[in-house]
């Protein structure tokens, strides 16, 4: 068996995605770059990062802007001759460059990390919750516009003010928290 | 054949921000002659959130759901919202697929006194539920109020559609267009049917996420549409509660009203709108309902051939 | 069984075997197995070296049995059963071990396991060749007819090959006129030069030819019989008009008020009308009556054609006929059909106007087309001042077919010059990669490269009306990645052409099961061998040649009908072949006559014999497939060179303890 020590950054993207196997078989066709619809903003096309996993540019892809670009719309994985679950990948690639501490969109992480703190406390996602505390923290000045569009919200009765909460949240706390120990393990890094 | 009851799962969006959605779903399944159960204690799918930070527990997340659906006897879980919809059937099909997958989920469900067994819940989507359940057929029995005059695109969205189509094609579905002009509506043609609404990017970075709003608007008023029609509340959210912003940054000035599917088929059942949370809308429905008329439109007439043309495709089956 | 003396043979193959499979080992070990009195390792078995080991052994050791592990026998059994022939041996005596396709090559990363696997197999051979009998060859006489299936390119080539030689050919063609797909093209790659200028010629001959009997607008229905000496039913459609007083004047197609489609020839871009002939160089020249468009066959009335035609040659009251021909060999060259480009709904076809497929393309650049060669719009009369032509259409793709089409990069070149030549527009080809592989090809791709066209290296991802821009208003959208500078790009254009395909017939299977032949993954006839029986099948006397083999050329698929008559008239030439006597038999005192054998025989081979109310095989029919031995309740119909104790043999054989140790032996000694 190898150990992690022993295995490539194209062979950890590969094992950290169920079905990554396929990465190998990249044809380099560009279906995927080309049906991207947020491909505009990338600085890399997925096709591109696929190539530069390849030549091991551990440091280069994990900066890159692209999986964070990703809406998870999955036109590439649909599109894409060689049946590379695409999507998959960027969500891989995303959390690699968290753990790797170095990904240069930190929007995208702080509105999942946001959303899911309140997934993590209450089973549920809270919207008004979501909005003021994500802006609050990294957009202050954002809270202007956006308290138009709350007020809107509110007003049409799309807000709630207080958050819910599902009954067993020990039970989903203990899942998740075994589950995050049994990905500490598989992590290679 | 439609059952009494299905198994439901919301999802956190139908309990706030899409309300409209929710009461139209629930009013609807009371006229078509069926209940949608809730599940007990059912949890956030974790959207599209999760699995960007940590794959493992995201899967957990959403499998505990599953495996309470299981646990309660359900061998079905109807689901409106397509972003919950993607997410349990991706990891019910992935657990199957990949048993490693599978068998660290289950480590995990065990702390919570959980398992599930992949392929013992089928995950349903809402839309495909009524729509093939009951049929065309037998739902032109059940309309009361044609929507006749009103012309509308079906917006499918992405995850419905990817990476399983849960109709006919992932690229061009046609089935909600047929259950429209089942309702006596006429369905225009629209080319970025299946094209991603932003999920997020209206959030994280506004502009890319406005883009792609506009890009959709744009398509479906070019067409002559008077709403568009979705079947999740991310969808409906992006298009309405954005559109305007996307409107400003691309300075036109579009209004089309973003309804979702259980409203115009609650609308041709005789519900009415106030009942199906119409009136929530950011872009204000009403004067795209107030052109249904009581006749329908004059059949168009069949175009006499371009002598000169060449003629359309016509390959064998 | 103490005078019987087994030979076994370990081949190596280079590393094929060696690299995973201890053969020295093997062979060591093999000493030990019954009545093996040589046993022996060797790099190449079907050198010559490893053949004359063979007969010298038999020579010199009185060896009556040989085994031979090393690869399939559809590799090598006849190679070594001729070095056991030569040597005096009866063939039949001869039994093959496949230690690499078996052994090696499916078990890379288990030595040990490959080893045991090899030891094995070695031993059931053993086990099995002690209880082989001495079997003598069927001799059967060879017709000289050859029946050829399909009038396209290749198939014309074969038939013509033969006819020239001085041998009968029936060339049976589905639809009116021979020709094919080359028949609807303008020019052809990389010379340029006119499809019907170099084909029509060709159809000609065929058409006119004395030892060719053309059969269009048939198909064949039944295959029964074996090499030498088959039997094939044909059907042929009723044409509805008189052969024998046609002169092919056009009057009848002139006058006939019923158009329709026609989406065979015209590929859709064009009419023609209910009775008609494919197009004026048809071969033969007679038109038909497309019965299900007709409207005397839909309402009853009409019947115009027949009142002009000066010779009264229509015949409404026309059947189809049956004809039964006695062939000795068969060529298949039934083509391709091309892929049906609505199966990727992101392009557009058929919901588009102006994206065509590279077929619709050779039609309307076709001076004899519907728009007689001008280049235009769905429209029939705008000119695009910019083409985007899309490489690897249903190709290359996991979601429809895997393989690569081989034509249509050369194809869509051949459009780039075709396109500019005729109106001068901006053309963008978006290709994966760039494969003009033959001889004058490369160069072709540099003439067009000189002309002017736009390479762009990106496999499209979808083609909208959708404009995002004003440029783009009232255009088709190309959109896909630039891969060579990785960024997206939306190139509007006029037109769109989609470089289709080549996928098997739709019926390929049918027409496989029906001559005996095999489909491969993608759904072409199978092969004998991929690179060095490229034209034969697994069925003696069944040949292929051209498209229906995998996409590819005119030049190949020519080469291919040249080869395939090639191989069948050194066999005519050799008037006599032999046939595998491995053959069912029924022990007639011992049947019962019970006839569920009868029914079972998918070849009929087995008949009923009334006076002695027993069943008897006709060897000649039989093919040895082992159905009736597994059918008969009274288990006394045996497989020659598969009886029971063979089979019981080897499987005792394959049984065996392979973890002995290898034995103690003698060195060979000479008898
Ligand atoms: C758009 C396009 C452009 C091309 N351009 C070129 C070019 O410029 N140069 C070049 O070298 N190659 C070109 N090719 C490739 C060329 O078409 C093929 O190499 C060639 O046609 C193969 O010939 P064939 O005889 O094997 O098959 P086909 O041409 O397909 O002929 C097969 C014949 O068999 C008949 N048939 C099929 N089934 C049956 C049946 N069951 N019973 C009786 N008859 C049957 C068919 O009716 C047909 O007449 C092009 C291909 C395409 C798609
Ligand atoms: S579409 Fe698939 S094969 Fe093509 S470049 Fe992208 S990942 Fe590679
Ligand atoms: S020949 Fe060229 S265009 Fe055709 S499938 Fe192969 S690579 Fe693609």
């Amino acid at each position: 068996m190898k150990t992690s020590q022993d295995l490539t950054f194209h062979d950890r993207v590969v094992a950290l995605t169920p079905g990554g196997e396929a990465l190998e078989q990249c044809l380099q066709c560009g279906s995927c770059g080309g049906s991207c619809p947020a491909g505009a903003d990338m600085d890399h096309t997925p096709r591109g990062l696929f190539a530069m996993i390849r030549a091991e540019m551990e440091d280069e892809v994990l900066r890159s802007n692209t999986p964070w670009y990703c809406v998870s719309c999955y036109a590439c994985t649909t599109r894409c001759p060689q049946q590379i679950p695409i999507t998959d990948i960027m969500y891989t690639l995303k959390q690699m460059a968290i753990q790797a501490g170095h990904y240069d969109h930190p929007h995208a992480t702080k509105f999942s990390e946001t959303f899911i703190g309140f997934v993590e406390q209450r089973g549920r996602s809270f919207e008004a919750g979501l909005a003021t505390r994500y802006h609050l923290y990294h957009h202050p000045t954002d809270m202007v516009r956006l308290g138009m569009m709350g007020l809107n919200m509110l007003r049409r009765n799309r807000l709630p003010l207080r958050p819910k909460s599902i009954r067993e949240v020990d039970q989903l706390q203990a899942i998740l928290a075994e589950a995050k120990a049994i990905a500490a393990k598989e992590t290679y890094r | 054949m439609t059952r009494q009851a299905y198994t439901y799962y919301p999802g956190c969006s139908l309990q706030h921000r899409s309300h409209a959605y929710e009461s139209s779903n629930r009013n609807v399944a009371q006229a078509l002659g069926f209940d949608l159960v809730e599940m007990d204690d059912w949890n956030c799918c974790g959207a599209t959130e999760y699995f960007s930070l940590n794959r493992l527990p995201a899967y957990a997340l959403v499998a505990r759901n599953l495996a309470r659906a299981a646990n309660e006897g359900a061998d079905e879980l109807v689901v409106p919202c397509s972003a919950c919809f993607l997410n349990l059937h991706k990891t019910d099909k992935q657990m199957a697929q990949y048993p490693d997958l599978a068998r660290s989920v289950n480590q995990a469900l065990a702390a919570g006194d959980l398992h599930y067994t992949p392929g013992t819940v089928r995950v349903r989507h809402l839309v495909e539920v009524i729509i093939s359940d009951i049929g065309f057929t037998e739902l032109a029995t059940r309309i009361t109020r044609p929507l006749y005059g009103l012309k509308l695109a079906a917006y499918y969205g992405c995850l419905i559609a990817r990476p399983d189509s849960i109709f006919d094609s992932t690229e061009h579905p046609t089935t909600m267009d047929r259950l429209f002009e089942v309702l006596g509506a006429e369905s225009v043609p629209f080319a970025l049917k299946t094209f991603c609404c932003g999920g997020h990017m209206a959030q994280i970075s506004a502009e890319t996420g406005f883009e792609m709003i506009h890009k959709i608007v744009k398509n479906a008023a070019e067409n002559g549409a008077d709403a568009i029609v979705t079947v999740c509340p991310m969808c409906q959210l992006n298009l309405d509660v954005y559109q305007n912003s996307a409107n400003k940054l691309f300075d036109t000035d579009y209004q089309v009203p973003i309804l979702f599917f259980t409203q115009v088929l609650g609308l041709a059942l005789g519900l009415k709108p106030s009942d199906l949370g119409i009136g929530q809308e950011f872009v204000d429905a009403m004067p795209a309902i107030n052109k249904i008329s009581e006749v329908p439109p004059p059949k168009p007439k069949r175009e006499r051939r371009d002598k000169q043309a060449l003629p359309m495709p016509v390959m064998p089956e | 069984m103490s005078d019987k003396r087994v030979g076994v043979y370990v081949c190596h193959c280079g590393h094929n075997i060696a690299g995973t499979v201890d053969v020295e080992h093997v062979a060591e070990w093999a000493w030990g197995l019954p009545n093996v009195a040589v046993s022996r390792d060797c790099q190449f078995m079907c050198a010559s070296l490893g053949q004359d080991m063979i007969e010298e052994d038999i020579r010199e050791h009185g060896l009556t049995h040989i085994v031979v592990a090393s690869c399939s026998p559809h590799m090598h059994e006849k190679t070594f059963r001729g070095a056991c022939e030569r040597a005096g041996l009866n063939p039949y005596l001869f039994e093959m071990a496949n230690i690499r396709e078996h052994a090696s090559w499916v078990h890379p990363h288990d030595k040990d396991g490959a080893t045991d696997k090899a030891k094995a197999l070695v031993s059931a051979a053993v086990h099995r060749v002690l209880q082989q009998q001495p079997l003598e060859p069927l001799q059967v006489d060879i017709r000289p007819e050859t029946l050829v299936v399909g009038g396209g390119i290749a198939g014309i080539q074969a038939a013509l090959e033969i006819a020239d030689a001085g041998f009968p050919v029936y060339l049976v063609e589905r639809e009116p006129s021979i020709g094919g797909h080359m028949a609807q093209f303008d020019k052809t790659f990389p010379t340029l030069d006119c499809a019907a200028c170099i084909l029509t010629p060709k159809m000609f001959d065929a058409g006119a030819h004395p030892n060719i009997t053309l059969l269009t607008y048939s198909e064949v229905e039944q295959v029964d019989g074996y090499v030498g000496n088959f039997t094939v039913r044909v059907r042929r459609k009723a044409r509805h008009v008189d052969e024998s007083l046609c002169t092919g004047c056009g009057t009848c197609w002139e006058k006939c008020p019923k158009k329709v489609i026609d989406t065979v020839f015209e590929a859709g871009m064009g009419y023609r009308t209910a009775i008609y002939r494919p197009f004026p160089q048809a071969v033969p020249k007679y038109p038909v009556i497309d019965t299900e468009n007709c409207t005397y066959y839909q309402t009853g009335k009409c019947k115009i054609c027949e009142k002009f035609c000066p010779t009264e040659a229509i015949r409404f009251d026309m059947e189809d006929e049956y004809v039964d021909l006695e062939v000795g060999n068969i060529v298949l060259a039934t083509g391709y059909d091309i892929f049906d480009a609505r199966r990727i709904p992101q392009y557009g076809y058929g919901r588009l106007a102006n994206v065509f497929t590279s077929l619709e393309f050779e039609r309307l650049t076709n001076a004899a087309g519907p728009t007689e060669g001008k280049v235009v719009l769905r429209d029939g009369v705008t000119e695009p001042r910019s083409v985007a032509i899309i490489h690897c259409v249903g190709s290359r793709d996991k979601n429809t077919n895997e393989y690569c089409s081989a034509i249509c990069c050369m194809s869509s070149l051949k459009f780039d010059h075709l396109v500019m030549e005729k109106t001068g527009a901006q053309v963008y080809n978006f290709y994966i990669d760039m494969r003009p592989i033959h001889k004058g090809y490369e160069e072709f791709y540099h003439r067009i490269l000189d002309e002017g066209t736009q390479f762009i290296r990106g496999r499209v991802a979808e083609i909208t009306d959708a404009a995002h821009s004003p440029e783009e208003e009232g255009k088709l959208i190309v959109i896909a990645e630039d891969t060579l500078i990785g960024r997206q790009r939306r190139v509007p254009v006029d037109m769109v052409i989609l470089a289709a395909g080549l996928e098997p017939r739709a019926d390929a299977q049918g027409v496989a099961h029906m001559f005996g032949v095999g489909c491969g993954d993608s759904g072409f006839f199978t092969e004998r061998h991929p690179k060095l029986d490229p034209v034969a099948t697994m069925t003696e006397g069944v040949y292929i040649a051209g498209a229906c083999q995998g996409p590819k050329d005119i030049p190949d698929s020519v080469a291919q009908g040249a080869a395939a008559a090639a191989r069948i008239l050194g066999v005519i030439f050799r008037k006599q072949v032999a046939l595998e006597p491995i053959r069912a038999s029924i022990d007639e005192s011992r049947c019962s006559g019970c006839r569920i054998c009868n029914t079972m025989c998918p070849y009929n081979a087995i008949s009923f014999i009334e006076e002695l109310s027993v069943s008897r095989v006709n060897p000649a029919l039989c093919k040895g497939c082992g159905t009736c031995v597994a059918a008969c309740p009274s288990q006394i119909i045996t497989g020659a060179h598969f009886t029971f104790e063979q089979i019981m043999a080897e499987i005792d054989g394959i049984l065996v303890d392979v973890h002995t140790a290898p034995p103690e032996h003698t060195a060979v000694e000479a008898v």
